[in-house]
C-alpha cells in the first residue's frame, strides 16, 4: 500500500532490553521510554492525536494488562486512544491508518513485554490451534527448528552458515548500547537440531516507543524524518503442514505493496529471532549482500517480545534520522515460523552531497 | 470521517448461547462472517483484509488467536488486526476497519468480533489479580455497583429504574432471533425479586455469559453501488480513552464517554441527539447504565437520564428507543457485544432489523465501553450516504 499522505517517523526510544527485570513492572518499564520518546519531540501527551500500543496479557499473566501502561501515558484530558493484542509494529501500522484517514496528524506508538517472568517457549505454544495443535506443547524453538531443518533439506543453508549469521548479528550489536547480547559469543551445544544457543534469540524484557507526524508537522519535528513509502502485512495459514517453510510469500507479498522493490534499499532490519528464518527472509525480500542487515545486531542481540518487531521501524527510522540510511526496509514478524510479517519502506529526504 | 465515505453492506451474528458446544472458535466466527458476506453478495475472495476483535485471551486461553482464526476467515494471504481495547473492542474493531476503508488503504474490509465465554470463566477473568489491583473486585459487577449507587445517591433516582431497563430490554430480546435470553414469561416483579449479587445490582439487572461473534462488512462508495441491500453510512466515529483510577475521575459520567460522543455528533452535524437520532444500541450490561449513559451521551440532562427511562421513553415504541435488540442484557459474549451494538444501530438504518425494527429509523447510535469505563468506542450511522 502506498501512502496518500506523507507520514514519517519522527522519534524512536528504547529500553536497554534485559534477560531480567524483576524490580520492574512493565508500566515501569515503559514509562522512561514514553518520556525519552516526547522530549526528543517536545510534544506532550496532550499534543498528540491518536495513541496506540501493542502489548500481550499472556505474558503480562493477567487480563487487560495494557490498561495499567494507559495509566502511565497520562491519558487525561482523555485521549483518542487503541490498543493491538500484537506486536507494537502492529500498532504502528493502525496510527499509520489512522493518519491517513486525516483524523490525526501526530501519533504515539508504543509496545513491551515482559518475557523473562514465565518459560516464554512454555508461553508462546499457546498461540497454536487450540484442539489439535497446542495441547501437544510443540514450542517456539522447536518449531523454528523444523523450519531451519527444511532449510538444510532444501539446500538453502548450512550449519556454518547460520553460525556466520548469528556472529555478525551479534557483532553489529556491540555498537548497540541498548542490546541484551551484544559481541561474540560461542555458537552452544544444540538446542533442538539443528538450532544451537547461538542460533536463537535470547528471551528478554522490553519496550520501544515511536512517534509518528504528517508532512510539515514531521518536518517541524524532526531534522530529518523517516517517511513511510509503503507499508504492509500479510499472514499465512495456521497449518505448519500447509506451508512451504522455506519460503515466506507473505513477506514477498507484503514487501511488493509496500513499495520495496521500486527501488533498491541500503538496509534492512528483520525480525528474525532464528538465524535461518534470516535465510528465509533474505530469500523473500531478494535481499543483495550490498544491504546492510540489521545493523542492529537484531532481535539475535535483543528480542523483548511485542516490541522486537516495533524495534526494527525504530531502528531503521533512526538510521535514516541520523543520515546512516537513505531507504530501509523494517520488517516485523508474529505466530510460529514467520506466520505473519509486515514490511515497511521508509525514507529519508536527498542529502546535499 | 474525512476520506472515502464508509459503508455497511454486510452483518451477520451466531445464535448467542451460554455455550456453543456445536462450534469451534474458528467455526463461531466463520458463522458471523459467512453470514455477513452472504448480506453483502460478496465471498471471502472479495475481503481486502480482516480486522478482529475480542476482550482478553484468557477468555477462551488462545494467545492472539487471529493467528489460528486465520485460515477459517478466508485471510490467507491477506492483512489481520487484532484489537484489543477491553469491552469496548467490538467498537473499535469496527472502527479500525472502517479506519482502513476511510484511509483508501483498502476497499472492501470484513471485520469480526466474538467471545466464547463457555471456554472459561469470566466472572474470574475480570477478577485482576492482587497485588496489582484492590481485592475483592468479584467479577464487573462488583467494580460497577458502586458507581451505581453513586448515580442513584446523586440524582435522586428511585431504587426502581434498574429494573424497568431490565424488563424492557428482556422483553425487546423476545423479538430479535439472535438473542441469547427469550424469557417469555418474565414478569417485572419477577426482576424487582431476583436475587441482589452486588447492592443494589440484582441478578436479573445483569448480562449473561455468551458465546457468539458478530461480522461486518465495510465498503466505499463504490462497494456500496453493488450492494443488494440497503446500506448503513458511516457519518461519525470516535474512540475515547482515559485512565482506570484517579482522584478526579467520574464514574458516573466519565469524560472519554462525553468527548468520546461530542466528537461523533461534531463529524455527523447532529446539534440535538435526543431528537435527531432515531434509536439506541448503548452498552449496557448492568442495568441502572442506561439511564447514566443517556446523561453521558447528552440524550437528557444531567441527573435527568432515569427520567426518560422511567417515563417510558426508551421503550421500542418510545420516542428514543433504547436497545430494540435487547442489548448487553439479553447477549453479552463480551468481545462481540461491542461490534453487536454497532451493527444493531447500523440494521436499524437498513431497514433490517426485523421484529425488532424502529420504524423508519434514519440515524441511529452505536455505543460501546469497556474497562474501568474507560474506553469508548461509538458510531453513528445513517440511511443516507453522508453529505459532510
Amino acid at each position: 500500500m502506498t501512502a496518500h499522505r506523507d507520514v514519517a517517523i519522527v522519534a524512536f526510544a528504547q529500553t536497554r532490553h534485559r534477560a531480567r527485570t524483576e524490580e520492574l513492572s512493565e508500566v515501569e518499564m515503559l514509562m522512561p521510554v514514553l518520556h525519552e520518546v516526547l522530549a526528543r519531540t517536545g510534544l506532550k501527551t496532550s499534543d498528540i492525536g491518536f495513541t496506540c500500543s501493542g502489548s500481550s496479557d499472556y505474558l503480562a499473566g493477567r487480563p487487560f494488562s495494557f490498561t495499567m501502561a494507559l495509566d502511565g501515558v497520562g491519558a487525561w484530558p482523555p485521549i483518542a486512544e487503541s490498543h493491538v493484542e500484537q506486536d507494537g509494529a502492529w500498532a504502528l501500522y493502525e496510527a499509520w491508518v489512522k493518519i491517513l484517514t486525516g483524523e490525526a496528524d501526530t501519533a504515539l506508538v508504543y509496545g513491551y513485554g515482559k518475557s523473562s517472568p514465565g518459560p516464554l517457549r512454555d508461553v508462546l505454544t499457546r498461540q497454536l490451534d487450540p484442539y489439535y495443535l497446542a495441547p501437544l506443547w510443540p514450542d517456539s524453538v522447536a518449531l523454528a527448528a523444523l523450519q531451519a531443518q527444511a532449510l538444510l533439506d532444501a539446500g538453502d543453508t548450512d550449519e556454518r552458515d547460520l553460525a556466520a549469521i548469528a556472529a555478525r548479528n551479534r557483532d553489529n550489536a556491540t555498537a548497540n548500547p541498548f542490546a541484551q547480547l551484544p559481541g561474540a559469543r560461542p555458537q552452544g551445544d544444540y538446542v533442538v537440531r539443528p538450532l544451537r544457543t547461538g542460533d536463537c534469540a535470547p528471551v528478554g524484557d522490553g519496550a520501544a516507543a515511536v512517534i509518528l507526524a504528517a508532512g510539515d508537522t514531521a518536518r517541524a519535528l524532526c531534522d530529518r524524518p523517516a517517511w513511510i513509502r509503503g507499508m504492509d502485512h500479510r499472514v499465512e495459514p495456521h497449518a505448519l503442514g500447509v506451508r512451504d517453510l522455506t519460503d515466506s510469500p507473505s513477506t514477498r507479498l507484503a514487501a511488493t505493496r509496500a513499495g520495496a522493490f521500486d527501488r533498491p534499499v541500503d538496509t534492512a532490519e528483520l525480525h528474525a529471532p532464528f538465524t535461518a528464518q534470516e535465510v528465509v527472509l533474505r530469500k523473500a525480500l531478494s535481499l543483495g549482500d550490498d544491504v546492510r542487515i540489521n545493523p542492529s545486531g537484531g532481535p539475535l542481540a535483543a528480542n523483548p517480545v511485542m516490541a522486537a518487531g516495533l524495534i526494527r521501524l525504530g531502528e531503521a527510522a533512526a538510521r535514516i534520522h541520523r543520515g546512516a540510511s537513505d531507504r530501509a526496509l523494517a520488517h516485523a514478524t508474529s505466530g510460529p515460523c514467520l506466520q505473519q510479517n509486515l514490511v515497511a519502506v521508509l525514507e529519508g529526504e536527498p542529502r546535499d552531497r | 470521517m474525512t476520506g472515502e465515505p464508509v459503508a455497511v453492506v454486510g452483518i451477520g451474528q451466531t445464535e448467542h448461547t451460554t455455550a456453543r458446544r456445536d462450534v469451534s472458535l474458528a467455526g463461531l466466527v466463520r458463522e458471523a462472517a459467512l453470514r455477513a458476506l452472504t448480506d453483502a453478495a460478496l465471498t471471502w475472495a472479495d475481503v481486502d483484509a480482516v480486522v478482529i476483535g475480542k476482550a482478553p485471551d484468557f477468555f477462551e486461553g488462545v494467545m492472539m488467536p487471529e493467528l489460528y482464526l486465520a485460515d477459517a476467515l478466508g485471510a490467507t494471504g491477506k492483512p489481520v488486526l487484532r484489537v484489543h481495547t477491553a469491552g469496548s473492542v467490538g467498537g473499535s474493531t469496527a472502527l479500525v476497519a472502517a479506519g482502513l476503508v476511510a484511509a483508501r488503504v483498502h476497499a472492501t474490509v470484513l471485520t469480526v468480533a466474538f467471545e466464547k465465554q463457555s471456554e472459561s470463566n469470566a466472572m474470574w477473568g475480570l477478577s485482576l489479580p492482587v497485588p496489582f489491583q484492590q481485592p475483592l473486585l468479584a467479577g464487573a459487577g462488583g467494580f460497577f455497583a458502586p458507581h451505581v449507587r453513586a448515580y442513584m445517591r446523586r440524582t435522586g433516582a428511585p431504587g426502581t429504574i434498574g429494573s424497568l431497563v431490565a424488563y424492557k430490554d428482556r422483553r425487546n430480546a423476545l423479538r430479535n432471533p439472535y438473542a441469547h435470553l427469550h424469557e417469555h414469561d418474565l414478569t417485572l416483579e419477577q426482576v424487582q425479586a431476583s436475587p441482589m449479587l452486588w447492592d443494589p445490582i440484582r441478578y436479573s439487572e445483569t448480562c449473561p455469559s455468551s458465546d457468539g461473534a458478530c461480522a461486518m462488512v465495510l465498503t466505499g462508495r463504490a462497494g456500496a453501488a453493488r450492494a443488494p441491500h440497503p446500506p448503513a453510512w458511516v457519518h461519525g466515529g470516535a474512540m475515547r480513552s482515559e485512565p482506570t483510577m484517579f482522584a478526579g475521575k467520574d464514574y458516573v459520567s466519565p469524560r472519554a464517554g462525553r468527548d468520546c460522543a461530542a466528537a461523533v455528533y461534531r463529524q455527523a452535524g447532529i446539534t440535538d441527539p435526543r431528537r435527531e437520532i432515531d434509536a439506541v444500541e448503548m452498552y449496557v450490561p448492568f442495568s441502572w447504565y442506561e439511564p447514566m449513559w443517556l446523561e453521558n451521551l447528552g440524550f437528557a440532562a444531567e441527573g435527568e437520564g432515569w427520567k426518560l427511562t422511567e417515563a417510558g421513553v426508551t421503550a421500542l415504541d418510545g420516542d428514543l428507543p433504547v436497545n430494540p435488540s435487547g442489548g448487553v442484557l439479553s447477549t453479552n459474549p463480551i468481545g462481540a457485544s461491542g461490534m453487536l451494538r454497532f451493527a444493531e444501530a447500523a440494521l436499524q438504518v437498513r431497514g433490517r432489523a426485523g421484529d425488532h425494527q424502529v420504524p423508519g429509523a434514519r440515524r441511529a447510535l452505536g455505543h460501546a465501553y469497556g474497562g474501568g469505563a474507560q474506553f469508548f468506542a461509538m458510531w453513528l450511522v445513517g440511511a443516507e450516504p453522508p453529505t459532510r
